[in-house]
């Protein structure tokens, strides 16, 4: 064959070469005529429950995103309007196999209906439920994915469970006729480092190899000696790239003066963070524990804490982890803690003023805090601090709950105690306090200081400009103290997170950075090529 | 009993969809109620804890969400829901 181009769009960033695999798309075979009802209806049970089973198994399996994403077909699977309609068509006398088809086939119709294109990818998830019911009712069993090693699967779409039973060390590459880029897998593609193209119509069949390019998704069949050169210059740069990124992102980062920068983690819940991210960091800088408070009907108990509070330390080996204790106010409220409504929740009752206004909330998470920091490297920090007596308040709150631990027998320790610095007051008079350390939340720091809200557009977006001179200058104030006094000054919070601040930051001094999971290897690609 | 209702309006960017929609029916479950939703002002209602039937609305993000609820934690159902949505079922984005 000519060398023929397929012009798609990117889903998933990512270059590759090699032999082109068909996924196997048929459809199930037909059943034998159907049973009486009360049969046919057990088959559809005895179906439903292994798909449970075989889904929750393959949730433990996957990773964070790929077992949310199945979260989505299980509970889907577990809700009795699902089957309504197949239930209603057996009674009429099909067959549980095409009845329970015909139900799925309907809903799906119903999805890729829809106006939005991220309920239209929705279709795909109930497709791969369909298949995977279907295939325990026909007695089809596993349609496994024999490919060559370096092979690029292709076909009309992808379900997530198969892309999640592939085997991506060898599969290098997904180009599919329809696909979308808000599926599931295209998220699951892009989280794995899959290159991916969609929409590019139909695939015609070949033994030829192919280039898939996922920056201009685009897929070229049988590559001429032009094409082929081009690939490998090209894929010769990304590797350089993608090999200079992963060395820099496993080893600690340091400035080309050879000065150390701890570059942390800020996380909420730990299972949803990538484990290999977590190993590459150098601890975790900010611990928001709202995580344990919301969505649920009751508070967590102190038990529950502590085991978690000692999961996460244990986990990490030693490295610090920086606690910050409950943040949470009028914009964030919990529905079993009845927090008053205010008009103006950011410069309200929030994060320590909540706390200590509401003892009963605080103590079980203080007395969780010290019952897990005995020989573990924690530490605990006080979110919205704004005058010396909250901090001295909350430290005597500590010191009360760590004696009656004592009294009860209860192992326990006293943490550092170290505060956010989020409100210009305790920036400005950063001397009047004395906490063990300081981290500098620049979100909230940056909204108080411009009086521009995080979630504004237009005219009072452009206000909050984290490289605005009063933000930079209060930024200063607290480091330069930090330096002539002792004090650990760390930052936490977007700023860190764009090389463009980030680059500032170190400029000013600051040494120990905090950002979320994704910004690890640019914080570390910054630091690696600061300038001065 | 009479019912109670609530207003809230969705702004999570991609509307309620498949993760929030589990975490919407799955609090939902938690409540003793019977428990209502709707897309104002005259969408079809549909049971909210059935993720089958909230995926089925498509709500979209800027949809203006009407909850109502029957049974002794009628409130406090619709305080939690309505506190879900507002936070962006707790989604990091953007």
């Amino acid at each position: 064959m000519a060398e023929t181009r397929l012009q798609g769009r990117p889903a998933s960033p990512g270059l590759i070469l090699g032999p082109l695999f068909r996924l196997d798309e048929g459809d199930a075979e037909d059943t034998a005529p159907a049973d009486d009802p009360a049969a046919e209806h057990g088959k559809l049970d005895t179906a439903l429950e292994q798909a449970a089973s075989d889904l929750a198994e393959l949730m433990a399996d996957a990773s964070d995103d790929g077992a949310e994403i199945l979260a989505f077909q299980s509970a889907m699977l577990d809700d009795p309007a699902l089957v309504e309609d197949a239930r209603t068509a057996i009674d009429e006398g099909a067959s549980a196999l095409d009845a329970w088809r015909g139900a799925l086939d309907e809903q799906i119709e119903g999805f890729r209906a829809a106006d939005d294109e991220y309920f239209r990818a929705r279709a795909l998830d109930l497709e791969d439920l369909k298949t995977r019911v279907a295939d325990l009712l026909s007695g089809r069993t596993g349609t496994g994915l024999d490919a060559p090693a370096g092979a690029i699967l292709c076909g009309a779409d992808l379900t997530p469970s198969r892309f999640l039973t592939a085997d991506w060390q060898k599969l290098k590459g997904i180009a599919l006729a329809r696909g979308s880029a808000q599926s599931h897998v295209a998220m699951l593609a892009r989280a794995r480092g899959v290159p991916m193209v969609v929409e590019l119509g139909p695939i015609p069949e070949t033994d030829a190899d192919a280039v898939l390019d996922a920056r201009a998704g685009t897929l070229v069949m049988a590559p001429d000696a032009a094409t082929r050169a081009a690939y490998a210059t090209d894929r010769e740069a990304l590797d350089r790239e993608v090999e200079a990124e992963a060395a820099l992102l496993t080893q600690p980062a340091h400035l080309p003066s050879g000065e150390r920068v701890a570059c942390l983690l800020n996380i909420d819940a730990p299972e949803g963070v990538d484990a290999a991210l977590l190993d590459a960091s150098d601890g975790i800088g900010l611990w928001r524990t709202e995580f344990l408070f919301l969505d649920r009907p009751h508070p967590p108990s102190e038990d529950e804490q502590v085991a978690t509070y000692k999961g996460l330390l244990d986990r990490l080996g030693g490295r610090p982890v920086i606690a910050r204790t409950l943040d949470i106010g009028g914009d964030k409220p919990l529905s079993w803690a009845n927090l008053p409504r205010e008009t103006n929740p950011f410069l309200g009752l929030r994060g320590l003023r909540l706390c200590l206004e509401r003892p009963e909330l605080f103590k079980p998470q203080v007395r969780a805090l010290l019952r897990a920091a005995p020989g573990r490297n924690l530490e605990v920090m006080l979110p919205m601090v704004s005058r010396a007596a909250e901090l001295a308040e909350a430290r005597a709150f500590f010191q009360a709950c760590l004696e009656e631990l004592e009294a009860e027998g209860v192992d326990a320790a006293m943490p550092p105690l170290g505060m956010m610095v989020e409100t210009p007051a305790s920036a400005v008079a950063i001397d009047t306090f004395d906490p063990a350390f300081v981290s500098i939340g620049s979100n909230d720091l940056v909204q108080y200081t411009m009086a521009a809200s995080r979630e504004a557009t237009g005219r009072v977006a452009a206000l909050a400009d984290p490289l605005d001179p009063a933000v930079l200058r209060l930024v200063e104030t607290v480091v330069r103290h930090g330096r002539a006094t002792g004090l650990p000054v760390s930052l936490c919070g977007d700023m860190a997170a764009d090389p463009r601040c980030a680059d500032r930051l170190l400029a000013i001094g600051l040494r120990r950075l905090s950002v979320g999971p994704a910004a690890l290897a640019r914080l570390k690609r910054t630091v690696a090529g600061h300038a001065g | 009993m009479s019912a109670e209702r609530a207003e809230v309006t969705i702004t999570h960017p991609v509307g309620l969809h498949a993760r929030p929609a589990v975490k919407f029916t799955k609090l939902a479950k938690t409540f003793d109620a019977k428990i209502r939703l709707r897309g104002a002002p005259d969408g079809a209602w549909a049971d909210a804890k059935s993720i089958v039937k909230v995926m089925a609305l498509k709500l979209r993000t800027g949809t203006r969400l009407e909850l109502e609820a029957e049974g002794p934690a009628a409130a406090e159902a619709l305080a939690a829901l309505e506190a879900l949505v507002a936070r962006d079922f707790d989604e990091q984005h953007g």
